[in-house]
């Protein structure tokens, strides 16, 4: 883990910090720049520029979830908002809506304006607690998915918008798969790194005491609502980044995107990574898109029709959360708690 | 810490035997991807869907062209994401050469424009029936053997003034591009023929109370027409009877499916003698149908008691795909331009009538115009009242003509005696 932050930066500090930093962190870090070396476009794009999006979106969830104590169901339905402003302030097919403005212009405004309504939507349910805040964030998606379904002012209804792509930025396609895998990882790594290190900032660890004793903050003068809503502020622009990065992937943005399914997505996500660890949101995103991209195959594979795949997905859903209320993560820990301890004593190695 | 090492580092072999795997040669059996939807609200068209590539496949052996025909299928969830994930799953990690599908309308339109970025690969579509999909930019490489939403509304708007004499007609529909689609057909056939179309509703997808819709439904037109499906249909029939609504209906083709006809109650009942239109009618008696429908049944005793249109959309596919790689000789040629050729010239002698292709690669069909009549034991089905052959994307307009209307929406098509 990274040191708990000193005053002052200096080249030994850094120097010191560097070597701090925990060899697993190099090997995942050098693996993920090589992979491009070895894998297929389809890994490269799809499964891994997948897994990256995904798990910021639900990194934005943990970041509420773990820190902060708010589950919110609505992270999708920011992302989605981002990936919205995008679409109508850029440039797509439906050329009567969207405004095509630079990208300079427009991706600064899309956050901007997903950070206005995450921070509306964060002073709203911030009022209430536990299964309270989650069913009003649901309400919020789901009037989200509605409303752009309806809309066709701005929203164009039904079919949404195709043809958003990034743009053409130092001459390069965005969309090509080793463009785009490393587009998704640096905002992947970025945003990681951002939740870490805002998780152990004065600003974090206000939060996680307001997570753990509300009253007692409140007593000490830390203001609990504000604490709050900034949480929800700032995890709205992870989650907006990875709208932005989704709507490019996939080149449209529709209703069908910010739909209730895809916000209960990002939750499992969130819950079979676990909750504990910001990484635990990319193991979670990485295991989802396996499942739903091979789940078929496996079942092919076997022998069994192709039509149950759902059923084992559900299943492995099923399995980790059973053996592990705390996601993957819970499971690492408890492994490595068991190995620490002696079987005979069962006190420490 | 050695011990997490050793974890590390075989996790990492292991990552990177993965990663070897998925680099796939192009040889052996004929790879052919399948894009259908398992999932949600359309999965058991979907999976209707399904059993007409099974039947179609078995028809041919597995074989065509002297190579075995190995599938892949990928699940989508009618969310154009999904589609094009579902595509580049099979193009670029199974490695197929011909993908079949999509089955909703968005979903065709991403996959027109995900084709155009894979042209080594042949994308045949499933039933997907967006106009857009093949009428704008269209994409070399992708084909289309169903007819299009307006084209399953030809002839319905003549046939109603014609033989039925309604002249003033108000609309229903949900309020997406399908149901635009539809009632474009259906408008240009009615205006041209003298009919008027005094007022268009929308209701949202999924639309429970229609209270205030019927309340503000005109009394002096002669019919309403109704582009509603499956529940929204139901309930918008059970609550117009409850409101002693008696004016006469027409019905799009997704509002007298079997779905509606085989609902429980009487809300049904007041569709006896309702006229609509489609691309296939479950008691035509044309020689190939029987013979298709016969064949499904034989295959699929729990299936339905007729193959939906899902199920014929993916079979004419299919039999497409089988038919010209027969042809070719299982050589797809050079950037499969051999097998292209044979699919933009093929005459597919469809259960539902011959299909071919026009230069946009849409299909030109059969539409049958059905009346809902009472079966001797009860039931209701879809009498066939009318055949036209020869439907075109354009329906019969001239290319300036139709660009001139407009893309389907909620107000376009305007309602003119001539276009």
């Amino acid at each position: 883990m990274v040191a708990i932050d000193s005053p002052r930066t200096t080249t030994t500090d850094l120097r010191r910090r560097i070597a701090s930093v925990p060899p697993a962190y190099w090997v995942l870090g050098i693996l993920l720049l090589i992979i491009p070396a070895f894998a297929s476009d389809f890994v490269m794009f799809q499964i891994m520029g997948w897994t990256f999006i995904l798990g910021l979106i639900a990194l934005s969830l943990m970041f509420l979830g773990g820190y902060g104590g708010m589950v919110s169901l609505a992270q999708m339905a920011f992302a989605g908002f981002a990936g919205y402003m995008v679409a109508i302030f850029g440039d797509s097919a439906i050329s009567g809506i969207s405004q095509g403005w630079p990208w300079w212009i427009v991706i600064p405004l899309a956050l901007f304006l997903t950070v206005i309504f995450a921070t509306a939507v964060g002073w709203l349910a911030v009022r209430t607690e536990g299964i309270y805040t989650i069913m009003i964030t649901l309400a919020i998606a789901a009037a989200f998915f509605y409303f752009t379904r309806q809309n066709y002012e701005l929203f164009n209804g039904f079919q949404g918008f195709n043809s958003v792509l990034p743009p053409e930025l130092f001459g390069i396609d965005w969309r090509g798969p080793e463009a785009f895998y490393y587009l998704t990882m640096f905002w992947a790594v970025t945003g990681f790194g951002a939740v870490l290190y805002v998780s152990r900032a004065p600003f974090g660890l206000a939060l996680q005491g307001v997570r753990d004793n509300p009253r007692r903050m409140a007593a000490l003068g830390y203001n609990v609502t504000a604490h709050r809503v900034a949480a929800y502020a700032f995890a709205a622009v992870i989650a907006g980044i990875g709208g932005i990065l989704l709507t490019w992937q996939s080149a449209q943005i529709s209703p069908g995107t910010v739909g209730i399914q895809s916000a209960i997505d990002i939750l499992v996500i969130a819950v079979i990574g676990g909750l504990r660890h910001p990484i635990g949101a990319f193991i979670g995103a990485f295991i989802f898109v396996l499942l739903k991209t091979f789940a078929v195959d496996v079942l092919i594979a076997l022998g069994l029709g192709g039509e149950r795949f759902q059923l084992l997905i559900g299943m492995g859903f099923l399995i980790i959360v059973f053996f592990s209320p705390d996601g993957l993560l819970g499971l690492w820990e408890k492994l490595k708690a068991s190995r620490r301890r002696d079987p005979l004593t069962g006190g420490q190695r | 810490m050695k011990k997490t090492y050793l974890g590390t580092i075989s996790a990492l072999a292991l990552m990177t035997t993965g990663g070897m795997a998925f680099a796939d040669a192009h040889s052996g059996p004929l790879k052919v991807g399948i894009l259908v939807t398992l999932e949600g609200t359309y999965a058991v068209p979907g999976e209707d869907g399904v059993r007409g590539i099974k039947l179609a496949m078995e028809q041919a052996g597995n074989m065509a062209g002297g190579r075995e025909i190995e599938l892949t299928t990928v699940s989508t969830d009618t969310t154009p994401d999904s589609a094009v994930r579902g595509a580049r799953k099979l193009v670029e990690q199974d490695g197929v050469d011909i993908v079949i599908g999509p089955l909703s309308g968005s979903e065709g339109i991403a996959i027109r424009d995900y084709s155009k970025t894979q042209p080594d690969v042949t994308f045949i579509n499933g039933i997907s029936g967006a106009q857009e999909a093949t009428y704008v930019d269209p994409s070399e490489n992708f084909f289309r053997y169903n007819m299009e939403g307006a084209q399953w509304s030809a002839g319905l708007g003549d046939y109603v003034v014609n033989e039925k004499g309604y002249k003033t007609v108000a609309t229903i529909g949900e309020d997406y591009s399908f149901i635009y689609t539809q009632v474009l057909g259906f408008a240009i056939g009615f205006c041209q023929a003298g009919g008027e179309i005094t007022e268009r509703f929308w209701v949202p997808l999924g639309t429970k109370d229609f209270g205030s819709i019927i309340a503000s439904l005109p009394d002096d037109v002669d019919a309403i027409y109704l582009g509603l499906g499956g529940g929204d249909a139901v309930n918008f029939l059970n609550q117009y009877q409850q409101a002693g609504g008696e004016a006469n209906l027409i019905g799009g083709t997704i509002m007298v499916d079997g779905t509606v006809l085989n609902s429980k109650g009487s809300a049904k009942d007041a569709l006896i003698g309702v006229p609509s239109s489609g691309p296939q009618a479950d008691t035509y008696d044309g020689e190939k149908w029987v013979a298709y429908v016969d064949a499904y049944k034989e295959m699929f005793p729990d299936g339905f008691p007729t193959p939906s249109l899902f199920a014929t959309g993916y079979y004419n596919s299919t039999n497409a795909m089988l038919q010209c790689v027969e042809q070719v000789g299982g050589n797809l040629g050079e950037g499969q331009a051999d097998f292209r050729d044979c699919l933009k010239n093929l005459q597919l002698d469809a259960p539902n009538g011959m299909i071919t292709l026009d230069e946009n690669r849409q299909a030109i069909g059969t539409n049958f115009i059905t009346e809902v009549q009472e079966q001797p034991d009860g039931t209701l089905a879809n009498n066939v009242v009318n055949v036209v052959d020869g439907v075109d994307q354009r329906l019969g307009l001239s290319k300036e003509a139709f660009d001139a209307i407009g893309l389907p929406s909620r107000d376009a098509p305007e309602c003119k005696t001539s276009y």
